[in-house]
């Protein structure tokens, strides 16, 4: 059992905590998932690693709820316990030799694409990042980013909050405007992450996207996240989580990702109804 | 006298039309009486030729003679101080190929069910015997087993009762590998398992789950914590699939994935929170046991039609034979000579947005007539030209084989491994090229068998007890 040592919510769908695992957090990288269970008979919860304290032991996640297995994780407290926590998981981001890198970050995305920019601001790389958001009520991290960041650029699609429109726009702008970057790192939602690759292939920038598939084990054993990138199979779990944006095939890991949509709705409605009977 | 019927005593099974429906046990065990009457074919033979059947050597007329004695306990004891898994060997060991294979009586007429009896023993002893086993005198030495699969529970019973203090590393959040996550219910309870693990652990076993070795801990760390010799039973790895159009197909899963959604994560049960496609028509495409499990328990999820597509003929399927026999009284119908060219799924030209899109409805087969034997003496299946059709299906399970796991390797210097990827053993000892460090069941050989890991993992311990001794 791993005690959730503290909890905060980030905006009404986003909840921060941190988790009291020594082992996952003494080893802990930027771009390394774990993967939890709530309690006995929970689904497996793949999650990148938002950050970790490897002298209190504990690591953070952040998540968003979208499900059943979120919902009840959501309704746990600081002070309670979660059944299973392993890792971590998958590869670290490559930060070497990196001197200037914009980050893209898209939603709860941006979660995890914090920890690499903290990581590179930290090893004096320039950092750029873009983050995008509904609305201004979903934004995340904002103080957070400022800090790890060079430039900050903050999106809403409403324009409820910084500027007006999707992360792909200020990031042409920034290279057309002449910023020569060694790397673009995005992590969002897959259509995001297939669009900036679309924006930045034309100038050949290097762009690295981090992928969260479908999966069980997490340790190489099932083959479910499996992905094809460069007309490969590659397995999320143990060849990534991230991979080049220029090889992986887009629309067939957004096919995939849906393939339990309805069984998923239908669950987390379920929990839903649970949780409203015991408030009654 | 013994008895000298030609035939075994056949196995009580439930009906195949109702188990087809179900996920309990399809084998029901013999009863006192049938035990008697088939523990009186052995002729308890001097030279034993059934023992060096088998990869734990088990002394089997001497287990035998105690059921005929009616001393039930004492043949588990027997039994026991051989293999630590008897109620999962009494299952699922191919005993056809093995003991059974060397049995005097297989020469005219059947082999004495030494597998029957061995299942009939241990189910004898867990149900009657609750006292917990003493735990042996402590030799203080330190060993770490990684993966609880039946290599590394086996090096792990075997080691406690030598004395030594042994954790087992687990990746999952339950014990057993693939004994919980591959094999189905029907054919091995989880109870069972949980009981061999418990077992284990009143010996003094620590199991702890959810570390996964080569990414929470290091072998190298391992030794900094105190270990002295370790065993790396971390089993198969990553599935393999075929490389033909479609394999990224909505409904198109490894064999690992569905049986590990329905075991491991009770997919199977019908309130389970786990996802899975519950398919009306499925195709396997394999012919190993991993397959049949696959077939089998897409059938006991509801589907109405499964077909195993496999590329050679009956003869040369490599499950066991009472699998076989199983899943084609259950209904599954076996196309074989045939092997699967794409997966075709849902277009729909005019909506790209139809939910429909990208789901499988069907599988492109082409036939296979067997041509010379091969450098392995096999028939190699050659493609009939032409002969392409088209199954109707809305789910593939690939059972065509893993290959190995890369974690352990990449992570721990001087381990060489082979061209496959398979970690090299002295085979004698299941010592690796670092010191200290042995290995053995699928992560050594690639996919194979429950027994031949147990006899691996005992292999390694008895290594590793003269590895420490001799220290």
């Amino acid at each position: 059992m791993y005690k959730i040592i503290s909890k905060r919510e980030l905006n009404p769908t986003v909840t921060m905590m941190d988790i009291e695992a020594p082992l996952v957090a003494r080893k802990a990288q930027p771009g390394q998932f774990i993967i939890l269970r709530v309690d006995e008979d929970g689904e497996r919860i793949p999650l990148t690693v938002a950050g970790c304290d490897k002298e209190k032991g504990t690591v953070k996640i952040i998540f968003q709820i979208v499900g059943a297995s979120t919902e009840l994780l959501n309704h746990k407290n600081e002070g309670d316990f979660i059944q299973d926590f392993v890792g971590p998981l998958g590869k670290a981001t490559h930060t070497e030799g990196l001197r200037k890198v914009a980050i893209v970050g898209g939603g709860v995305g941006c979660a995890i694409a914090l920890p690499v920019a903290q990581k590179l601001h930290e090893l004096g790389c320039e950092v750029h990042s873009i983050i995008g958001f509904r609305n201004k009520d979903l934004l995340i991290l904002e103080d957070e980013f400022k800090a790890a960041s060079d430039k900050l650029i903050i999106m809403t699609d409403d324009g409820s909050y910084g500027e007006k429109g999707v992360v792909t726009e200020p990031l042409k702008r920034l290279i057309e405007g002449g910023e020569q970057y060694d790397e673009v790192i995005a992590i969002g939602p897959l259509i995001m992450m297939k669009f900036v690759t679309l924006t930045t292939k034309p100038f050949g920038i290097k762009t690295i996207v981090s992928m969260n598939p479908i999966m069980i084990d997490g340790t190489g054993m099932c083959g479910g996240c499996r992905l094809t990138v460069g007309g490969k199979t590659k397995f999320a779990c143990v060849d990534g989580p991230e991979f080049d944006g220029f090889e992986v095939d887009f629309d067939e890991a957004m096919s995939r990702g849906m393939m339990y949509r309805d069984f998923e709705q239908e669950q987390r409605e379920h929990v839903c109804n649970l949780f409203k009977k015991e408030v009654q | 006298m013994p008895n000298m019927s030609l035939k075994k005593n056949p196995m009580p099974v439930q009906d195949p039309i109702e188990r087809g429906r179900n996920f309990k046990e399809v084998a029901l065990g013999y009863d006192e009486a049938t035990a008697l009457d088939e523990a009186a074919r052995c002729l308890n033979c001097k030279n034993m030729p059934c023992v060096s059947g088998c990869p734990v050597n088990v002394h089997i007329p001497a287990f035998i003679a105690k059921v005929r004695e009616l001393d039930f306990e004492g043949a588990y004891q027997v039994i026991n101080k051989s293999s630590s898994l008897p109620a999962v060997c009494g299952r699922v060991c191919p005993q056809e190929t093995q003991c059974e294979s060397k049995c005097v009586r297989g020469i005219k007429g059947e082999a004495v069910g030494i597998g029957r009896l061995e299942r009939f023993v241990a189910d004898w002893h867990n149900s009657h015997c609750t006292e917990a086993p003493q735990i042996p005198e402590q030799n203080g030495h330190k060993v770490a087993i990684v993966g609880s699969g039946p290599s590394g529970l086996t090096c792990a019973g075997d080691l406690a009762k030598l004395g030594y203090k042994v954790t087992v590393f687990e990746a999952l959040h339950l014990a057993g590998g693939v004994l919980v996550y591959g094999i189905p219910e029907f054919r091995l309870p989880k109870s069972i398992v949980q009981k061999e693990v418990d077992t284990l652990k009143a010996l003094g076993v620590d199991v702890e789950t959810n570390v996964v070795i080569g990414k929470t801990l290091t072998v190298d760390e391992l030794f900094e914590m105190g270990y002295e010799a370790i065993f790396i039973g971390s089993g198969a790895g990553l599935p393999r699939f075929m490389g033909i159009p479609g394999e990224s197909l909505k409904g198109v899963y490894s064999a690992n994935e569905f049986l590990t959604r329905s075991n491991l994560m009770k997919a199977y049960k019908s309130d389970s929170t786990t996802p899975i496609m519950h398919a009306k028509k499925v195709a396997v495409v394999g012919g190993g046991n991993v397959a049949m499990d696959a077939a089998r328990t897409a059938l006991r999820m509801g589907a109405e039609k499964v077909y195993i597509v496999y590329r050679r003929s009956l003869e040369e399927l490599p499950a066991r034979k009472e699998e076989v026999e199983h899943a084609m009284e259950e209904g599954i119908e076996f196309k074989l000579l045939n092997n699967p060219t794409r997966i075709i799924g849902f277009e729909n030209p005019d909506d790209r947005r139809d939910p429909r899109n990208g789901f499988v409805t069907g599988i492109e087969c082409i036939q296979m007539e067997l041509g010379e034997p091969d450098a392995s003496g096999r028939r190699s299946p050659v493609e009939v030209p032409g002969s392409e059709f088209v199954l109707d299906v809305d789910c593939v399970i690939i059972a065509i084989g893993t290959s190995p796991n890369p974690l352990i390797k990449s992570t721990t210097e001087g381990l060489d491994v082979n061209r496959k990827g398979g970690i090299v053993v002295e085979e004698a000892t299941g010592l690796t090229s670092r010191e200290g460090v042995y290995a053995g069941g699928d992560a050594v050989t690639g996919a194979a068998t429950v027994i031949l890991a147990m006899g691996a993992g005992k292999t390694a311990a008895k290594a590793i007890d003269e590895y420490l001794s001799n220290k």
